[in-house]
């Protein structure tokens, strides 16, 4: 709604063939165009810089489409039975429960630092500081940083992939907090209800729904880097059977199978956290 | 009334964190995952965090190489999240229900984003990885794939939440659908697409570290390498200086969405 932004401004502009102006360029759409034609021209110059090592690109969308066809139409086992697949499937579910519930307890208190309206500002802007770092590093770095110390295992990637949750999850509940009505919180400060009354008893109690779902959001994300984890750092589970089965034994039907499998999870836990957000978020932006 | 209410709230909490720590343990056992041990290491994982923080002369010698890496992931990051962004924006206004030309494209439309968004960005890498090989490319669709399932989604939210009424209006005016969607919908969704897509920028340079690990490219490449090799001080720089642009991207995306939303 630009109009209801624009309104100081006092009439119309209007043309030299004294037609009304119907855009205006304030600063809003100064910016607006400026990082359009930024990543336009970013996205040309990047296209044409990449090292393509004189790659052939119609060889290689072909043979990919033939390898897509082969991986979805042939689906197939050969290095494990079906129960061994579930079995992984559930290590990397396994990873993706412990690092979310972990990551969700320490973020619920470092949160109540973190929201403006529990804390005081210098102790919300260390927390948030700190945080944008955390988040600022992608998880797999994380993870293999920490395997430099605890060894290649679960220990790292849980650690690792808790650290990276703490630090989406503490934003979210943060402000989560911050939404709810600064009057409520007057009120039990004059009744005087001590800090811990207060975060227990009001805090809490009125943002349970919305803590759920964004914890859940988290768990989904969550399983895809399990997955990930699993094959960029070892960390077992389906992950690596899916870069064994595409790396080591170029076996494009296994490849399929896993993929099948991932896919059938990831979007069961899709439908399940989208049903929760309907039922309990509202309005509130994912970013 | 009330207390009975509290009561069973109580009741209520302590089942659920009984369950939550049943799911928890049994999770704990089928990953091997050693609570004790993990955090006996929390403490030496921080010193050595620590003590390796300080980036060497010597490291600072890589500078420029892993500047070159670095500009080749923010571009591939952004390259794939605007095309990306491009092609969602249609099958987006298939898909909305503002905008939907019929039932069975925007049924499609939400299918074709479901599977692209859910099939993990690590299995495109590897499908890529088998013909296009070490190559930018490769990365390049592994991202565009995984971002244009996202961005189909978050789009159709976008035009669901902002432009219904609007064209209903139109329709109701007598405009054509090419009218409706150029004058109302885009205008009004812009703003919000736009952040969108920034937030998809910063987060595939995170994207583009791990598909680089697994494909051989790029600044996930450069870490592995010197991170096999135990070289732990270019490792620091390495991970510092994907923080520095991240957070550079951050707050630039901030100031953007500051003004345009």
């Amino acid at each position: 709604m630009t109009i209801a932004k624009d309104h100081h401004v006092p009439r119309f502009k209007q043309t030299n063939a004294g037609k009304i102006k119907i855009k205006t360029w304030g600063k809003r759409q100064v910016v607006m165009f400026t990082t359009f034609l930024a990543l336009f021209l970013l996205t040309v110059y990047g296209f044409l810089t990449f090292d393509y090592k004189g790659i052939s690109f119609v060889q290689a969308v072909t043979d990919t489409i033939y390898n897509v066809k082969v991986m979805f139409f042939q689906p197939a086992m050969s290095h494990f039975t079906f129960g061994e697949a579930l079995g992984q499937v559930g290590v990397t579910i396994g990873l993706g429960i412990l690092s979310t519930i972990i990551g969700a307890i320490i973020s619920l208190f470092l949160a109540l630092f973190a929201a403006k309206n529990l804390s005081s500002k210098t102790v919300s802007s260390a927390i948030i500081i700190v945080i944008t770092f955390i988040r600022a590093v992608p998880t797999v770095l994380w993870v293999l940083i920490f395997a430099i110390a605890a060894g290649l295992g679960s220990e790292a990637v849980i650690i690792g992939m808790t650290f990276h949750s703490i630090a989406f999850l503490v934003k979210a509940y943060s402000e989560a907090f911050e939404e709810i009505d600064e009057g409520v919180l007057e009120a039990l400060r004059a009744g005087g209800a001590n800090w811990w009354h207060i975060v227990t008893h009001a805090v809490i109690p009125s943002t349970t729904s919305s803590l759920l779902s964004w914890t859940f959001l988290r768990f989904e994300t969550n399983f895809t880097v399990a997955v990930a984890m699993g094959a960029a750092a070892g960390a077992g589970g389906i992950g690596f059977e899916l870069l064994m089965a595409s790396n080591f034994y170029f076996d494009l039907r296994e490849v399929g199978f896993i993929t099948y499998l991932i896919l059938i999870v990831a979007i069961a836990f899709e439908l399940l956290s989208t049903q929760l957000k309907k039922r309990f978020l509202s309005g509130t932006s994912m970013s | 009334m009330i207390t009975g209410e509290y009561r069973s709230n109580k009741k209520q909490l302590t089942i659920f964190l009984l369950l939550l720590i049943v799911v928890m343990l049994a999770s704990a056992s089928f990953t091997e995952f050693n609570f004790i041990y993990s955090i006996q290491t929390l403490p030496k994982a921080f010193t050595w965090i620590i003590s390796n923080l300080f980036i060497t002369e010597q490291a600072l010698e890589k500078l420029p190489s892993v500047m070159d890496k670095l500009i080749e992931t923010v571009f591939l990051s952004i390259t794939s999240t605007t095309t990306a962004g491009v092609s969602a924006l249609f099958l987006a206004l298939l898909g909305s229900e503002a905008t939907k030309v019929n039932d069975f494209f925007a049924k499609l439309s939400r299918v074709i984003a479901s599977v692209y968004r859910n099939i993990p960005i690590v299995a495109w890498a590897l499908i890529l990885l088998l013909s296009f090989g070490q190559n930018a490319l490769t990365g390049y669709f592994a991202l565009f794939l995984a971002t244009f399932g996202f961005l189909v989604r978050a789009f159709i939210e976008t035009i669901d939440e902002t432009s219904s009424g609007s064209v209903e209006a139109l329709q109701a005016s007598g405009a054509t659908y090419f009218q409706i969607v150029m004058k109302a919908v885009i205008p009004e969704c812009l703003p919000q697409m736009m952040s969108w897509i920034l937030y998809m920028i910063e987060t595939n340079i995170r994207s583009s570290t791990l598909v680089g690990i697994l494909t051989g490219t790029g600044i996930g490449f450069m870490f592995d390498l010197y991170y096999k090799n135990m070289n732990y001080e270019v490792v620091t720089l390495i991970t510092l200086s994907i923080v520095i642009v991240v957070i550079g991207i951050e707050l630039i995306s901030n100031y953007v969405r500051r003004v345009i939303l």
